[in-house]
């Protein structure tokens, strides 16, 4: 459905470059509805969404337990660029679903962590207690998320590690002005 | 008010993450879709879109074998036998402003930095549904209209010639990125 054919798609040619427009694919799934219509697609998404949650402490168990198994293989075998890659998704994965499973103070922890093994100049150098603190305490989090006391602590130690792996990679950056601008820059990302 | 009659949409996910799959398929089902394709990477997502002809397409940034960038630009081969039109969403871990102008130049429609909401993602499909884009064809660009001002004064890289400044007055990817929709 969603193509036209190709006498529907105008070409219009310009100096530089062409313009493409066509009738819109799409339009015939845009259906008119009342004011008063009181259906509401994204309220049923969302109820959908929180009937999965029943599974979400498993499935962070999961991303953490690989973010652990590859950082062990890199503690027994040192950085190739497989377990450095490994390390790096396992991290980014954490990052982006942590907050969804409801470990918002683990997502920050995964983003620093992403942070230090994308903007390192060499890995190998990387003190080893950067990286254990960090997967150490998502596993921390993970396993005392539950307790209402600790969510504020998780929240403080999720901050001091940003600060730490940013005051190391603004150090060890000095001189790489294009690593040091992505790291100061601003994240694009809500605010928790 | 417009809705949309998912029912009627094909979309094509790819996430290698198997829980970002199921929460994807369990948002886009609520929303009505019926017919959800997904794939773990990006070989098997182009092959996927050669053979379903998804009308959209929601993709990850970071995968196995090809990552999502790289799905973005064989998607949008304009002499492609395929359908190099079809709306791409960008759904990402990825949070630096320069990560979304990548994504931009590589013909990607939307972009929507996880966590994933039901409401981000469902006003992402309803921009891409209800307001597509020209595309537009450079000497090293084929993708949707990346123009999003009216700067007649602009004399950077890429500055197109020859037409009248007539420009949709929409925000910026970075802007609806940044938003906590």
């Amino acid at each position: 459905m969603a193509k036209n054919s190709a006498k529907d798609i105008e070409v219009t040619a310009f100096a530089t470059h062409q313009i493409i427009t066509q009738p819109n694919p799409l339009r015939k799934v845009l259906r008119r509805v009342d004011e008063k219509d009181t259906d509401d697609p994204v309220a049923r998404a969302e109820q959908a969404l929180a009937s999965l949650s029943g599974e979400f402490k498993e499935w962070m168990t999961t991303e953490v337990n690989r973010l652990s198994a590859a950082y062990a293989a890199i503690r027994n075998g040192g950085f190739t660029r497989q377990r450095r890659d490994e390390l790096f998704h396992a991290a980014h994965d954490i990052k982006g679903d942590a907050v969804t499973f409801g470990y918002p103070a683990a997502a920050g922890i995964a983003e620093s962590l992403c942070r230090v093994i994308e903007h390192a100049p060499n890995l190998e150098k990387v003190p080893a207690e950067l990286f254990t603190h960090h997967i150490n305490a998502i596993l921390a989090i993970l396993h005392e998320n539950t307790k209402l006391d600790s969510i504020s602590v998780s929240a403080e130690l999720s901050r001091r590690l940003r600060k730490v792996a940013d005051d190391y990679l603004a150090d060890v950056n000095r001189d790489r002005p294009e690593h040091l601008e992505v790291i100061l820059a601003p994240s694009i990302a809500p605010a928790e | 008010m417009f809705r949309i009659d998912f029912n009627k949409l094909r979309f094509l996910v790819c996430d290698d993450n198997p829980h970002m799959r199921r929460i994807l398929r369990t948002l886009l089902h609520s929303f009505g879709a019926r017919e959800v394709y997904e794939a773990e990477d990006g070989a098997t997502a182009l092959e996927m879109y050669s053979h379903y002809v998804p009308d959209i397409v929601i993709t990850d940034w970071a995968m196995p074998i090809f990552d999502g960038l790289e799905l973005a630009q064989m998607i949008r081969q304009p002499e492609s036998k395929g359908n190099p039109y079809a709306p791409i969403i960008m759904l990402t871990g990825h949070s630096e402003k320069r990560r979304v102008t990548v994504a931009r130049d590589a013909g990607v429609t939307e972009f929507l930095a996880k966590p994933i909401s039901a409401k981000g993602l469902y006003q992402r499909i309803l921009n891409v549904v209800a307001n597509p884009r020209p595309f537009i064809k450079t000497k090293t660009y084929f993708g949707p209209d990346r123009r999003r001002n009216t700067n007649t004064a602009y004399m950077g890289p890429e500055r197109r010639v020859g037409e009248k400044h007539e420009v949709l007055q929409q925000p910026s990817l970075l802007d609806k990125a940044r938003s906590s929709i």
